[in-house]
């Protein structure tokens, strides 16, 4: 089908970000037979034979005989609540009743359940609801076409007569519920997609409802399954022992001692290190422990963050590869009498989620069976494949819930996957779960990468931004991996200056340069991507120029945003709900504010923090958000919750240093993320629109620490540079 | 050598060695999962059961040192104000991932049997151990509040 339309119909043309238009245009040249944005038929599978099991209506869509309606999730479910999301839209087209709907993960399968926005099986960018808006609902309006019509056959009715609202189909005195449609409704030909009509938002009855509870269920009393819990006759628990430096290698091991130790079966080297086998995991780790191992450093990476920083800092005095470019900005800052010039600092940042890597396998000659969080279905499956030289056909996957993932289990060479099959395929048949302690998990890289930034600008009479130059130094993260042809054209890793290259503010003349670093750390998207530093710059800058000129941040910006009514409008939502302007703060209180726009929507933060001494605290958060149509606006408001839950560790504590090529920090006590008492509240406001749907997971993250380091501008009037934030 | 642990109620005895912290003897050992690993050295609460009536990190809790105890583990919780938390958890969807939530539900629990009124500052002091990435902080807040709320208004009126 063509992209336009697609674009048109399911993520809104308008929303779409410029990295996403890129990747999109890239993905039709190469695998537009995988674009088909109305893909809900399950081709030959469709029309499975009847069983006692659940009816296949379509790919994502089943019925038992007694009555559940069984969804089938393409994406991972990692806290965001997508089992709920997609089910709500097809429960909508299908007028089923939410309590008979019940969801589990997809398996691996590219050609039916591919990310339309990617043209692959994987969750990620915060597109998972904005690819399957229309493509749940169609498949939810095909099931409900296909009930339909099998009622009308048997009641020799037509179905144009035929009512159905939670999940219940009536003609005059007669009714029957989906489960006992649910054999005669899998024998009726799937529906033309173009026949299907939708509902209007005004019909909608879940869509954008606050009752309809989630379906991620069993997580309020331990029920539910993580790869951790994922327990198989025989499985043997597998840990590594990694290089302590990044790109080192085993030179020698001695295994005796931990071989001799208790429930430990084997120990052997591969790529990644020594791994050690064992009834359970208190065994392997114990057995680790006993490993004598020395290590080749030779092509390890042996420097510090500091030296790292040192080099950045230099670069971004020199002109780098042009990012963006209007005007000329360079030489309108050279014969400027007054330029503000700030350089921001952004350290490496772990994941940090709450279940550390792992992974179980098991392998069988040229096949393998997988349990874990998968995220990245297409990319591990390819992955594995090639490692076992066979064809992905030969590769299943089965994904359970996963403990946070904030872009972590989407790894772009399958780090942790492939060597849990590196493991497996030592000890042929037995399934083996790979287990990363807390340390293997931090110390194990794919970090936000380090950046510098250096901005610098001029003002006109009027205080405004008249030109602007951006200078970013720091590592791609698409470099070298499979998105990399798609991600960087011209050196430019758009990942390394989105939100700036992109910026909505309107300014004359601006340049932005980018520096790709070559650094021996491995890399990784980190909830929000480039965002997470170009916010921060972008937003503590902006309030830096409207202090020099005097204005009120708010008003600034709006007046730079005049020519943008969606972040207009988020940001005076944002701004009336806090009071801003209109309410007294208490002594040693600041107010700040940021608004910005990612992955399609725009969220603008305004931030009440306490200051006594050195110590700050943030008390507040009132957030706007427009996401286009709000599935589910209960959890939108957590994503929002989470956004800056997770931004705001960051922005206070998280940082990961290395000292010669060694990860200083190794567990909570020194990588320290965010607990309750240092949560402020959160008040999420949603924008009403009936715009398809944009992300939800991610944009949130992005205004959280410019809002709170403008708002301790206004207390200490400093302007704060560095992040984590620190007064002394 | 074998170790007698009194686990939800119920007797296990249990083969392993000394020092094997009690997380995984409840995992893996008697498959009850629900309490989880996440650090290892008692920072994060995943692990957290109660032994007797105290919010435990078993993580770094031996098994030889869980004898003689009354052990509760997220899937034997069964006070009424277990059951609140949990009502009120499902209501005010406060679980995200979910993986740190059966240490958050017995910390929560187990503050809500000490104390039927906690303040905010009560809350942090007994919730600032568990962990949450998700951020769910807010709505666990909000959570044992309304939890609190029967037993207090409860107490309140009789």
């Amino acid at each position: 089908m063509n992209i336009n339309r697609f674009l048109k119909s399911a993520a809104g043309h308008q929303t779409v970000d410029n990295s996403r238009r890129s990747f999109l245009k890239v993905s039709a040249g190469t695998s537009a037979g995988l674009m088909l944005g109305v893909s809900f038929n399950g081709s030959a599978l469709a029309q499975s034979a009847a069983t006692d099991a659940a009816l296949e209506l379509n790919a994502f869509v089943s019925i038992t005989p007694d009555n559940v309606v069984k969804v089938l999730i393409k994406h991972l479910e990692m806290g965001q609540g997508v089992y709920t999301g997609l089910a709500t839209c097809i429960a909508e087209e299908m007028d089923a009743a939410w309590s008979q709907v019940e969801c589990e993960h997809a398996p691996a399968n590219t050609a039916r359940y591919a990310n339309l926005l990617m043209g692959q099986q994987g969750t990620g960018g915060s597109t998972a609801i904005a690819n399957s808006f229309m493509q749940m609902r169609q498949a939810g309006a095909a099931a409900r076409s296909m009930l339909v019509s099998a009622a009308a056959a048997q009641w020799q009715v037509p179905a144009s007569e035929i009512t159905v609202s939670n999940g219940i189909l009536t003609h005059g005195a007669r009714s029957a519920t989906f489960g006992e449609l649910a054999i005669a409704a899998a024998q009726q030909p799937s529906p033309d997609a173009e026949s299907l009509s939708l509902k209007t938002p005004a019909e909608f009855k879940l869509i954008g409802q606050e009752n309809t509870l989630r379906k991620d269920v069993g997580k309020h009393n331990g029920a539910a399954i993580y790869t951790q819990d994922v327990k198989l006759p025989g499985m043997l628990t597998a840990v590594v022992a990694h290089s302590p430096r990044f790109g080192g290698k085993v030179k020698s091991f001695d295994a005796g001692a931990a071989l001799a130790r208790h429930g430990v079966r084997q120990v052997f080297e591969i790529d990644s290190g020594i791994a050690v086998l064992a009834t359970d995991y208190w065994s392997a780790t114990k057995g680790r422990e006993l490993l004598s191992i020395e290590w080749d450093d030779s092509a390890a990476e042996t420097r510090g963050t500091a030296d790292i920083l040192q080099q950045y800092r230099g670069l971004v005095d020199t002109a780098g590869a042009v990012a963006e470019s209007h005007g000329d900005a360079e030489q309108t800052l050279a014969q400027s009498a007054d330029v503000t010039e700030l350089v921001f600092e952004y350290p490496y940042l772990a994941h940090a989620q709450m279940e550390p890597m792992n992974c179980v396998a098991q392998v069988n000659g040229t096949s393998a069976e997988m349990w874990y969080g998968c995220q990245s279905a297409s990319g591990d499956q390819a992955a594995i494949a090639q490692l076992l030289g066979t064809g992905i056909e030969h590769v299943k996957i089965n994904t359970v819930f996963a403990g946070g993932g904030f872009g972590r289990r989407a790894n772009p060479v399958s780090d942790y996957v492939l060597e849990a099959v590196r493991i497996a395929r030592q000890v042929q048949g037995t399934p083996v779960k790979l287990v990363w302690s807390r340390e293997d998990d931090m110390q194990a890289g794919y970090y936000r990468p380090a950046y510098v930034h250096k901005l610098s600008a001029s003002q006109d009479a009027n205080g405004k931004p008249a030109a602007i130059q951006i200078r970013v130094a720091g590592q791609s993260i698409m470099a070298g991996t499979s998105l990399g042809a798609m991600m960087i054209s011209n050196g430019i890793d758009i990942t390394s200056v989105e939100g700036l290259s992109d910026m909505s503010y309107d300014i004359p003349e601006r340049q932005v340069e980018l520096h790709s670093t070559q650094v021996g750390i491995p890399v990784q998207w980190w909830r929000s991507v480039g965002h997470t530093h170009t916010a921060f710059s972008k937003e503590v800058f902006i309030d830096a120029l409207a202090r020099k000129a005097g204005a009120d941040p708010v008003a600034y910006r709006l007046e730079l945003l005049k020519n943008n009514p969606r972040e207009t409008a988020v940001l005076q939502l944002a701004a009336e709900k806090a009071g801003w302007g209109t309410t007294q703060l208490p002594a040693g209180w600041g107010r700040g504010v940021a608004v910005h726009t990612s992955f399609g929507s725009t969220v603008a933060e305004i931030v009440d923090v306490s200051v006594q001494g050195n110590n700050f605290k943030v008390e507040r958060v009132v957030a706007a958000i427009d996401c286009g149509i709000a599935v589910n606006p209960s959890i939108v408001r957590a994503q929002v919750e989470s956004a800056i839950a997770y931004g705001l560790s960051a922005a206070l504590a998280d940082e990961v240093t290395l000292t010669a090529g060694n990860v200083d920090q190794t567990n909570f006590h020194t990588y320290r993320v965010l607990r309750m008492n240092a949560m402020p509240s959160v008040e999420t406001h949603i924008v009403p629109s009936t715009n398809p749907p944009s992300g939800v997971g991610e944009p949130g993250t992005p205004p959280i620490a410019p809002a709170v380091a403008n708002a301790l501008a206004a207390v200490t009037g400093r302007t704060f540079t560095r992040l984590p934030l620190k007064l002394a | 050598m074998p170790y007698l642990l009194t686990i939800n109620g119920q007797s296990h005895e249990i083969d392993v060695e000394g020092d094997m912290p009690l997380l995984w003897v409840v995992r893996e050992q008697l498959n009850l999962t629900g309490t989880k690993f996440g650090c290892g050295m008692a920072q994060c609460g995943a692990c957290t059961v109660q032994i007797d009536g105290v919010a435990t990190r078993t993580c770094v809790l031996t098994v030889a040192d869980s004898v003689g105890k009354n052990i509760v583990t997220i899937e034997g919780l069964q006070s009424p104000q277990a059951l609140a938390i949990q009502t009120a958890w499902v209501e005010l969807q406060v679980p995200q991932c979910g993986y740190c939530q059966s240490g958050q539900v017995v910390s929560a629990t187990t503050l809500l049997e000490q104390n039927s009124n906690p303040t905010d500052a009560d809350i942090d002091a007994a919730m600032s151990g568990n962990i949450c990435r998700c951020g769910t902080y807010p709505r666990i807040k909000a959570g044992i509040k309304m939890a609190a709320a029967q037993f207090y208004n409860a107490a309140g009126a009789a």
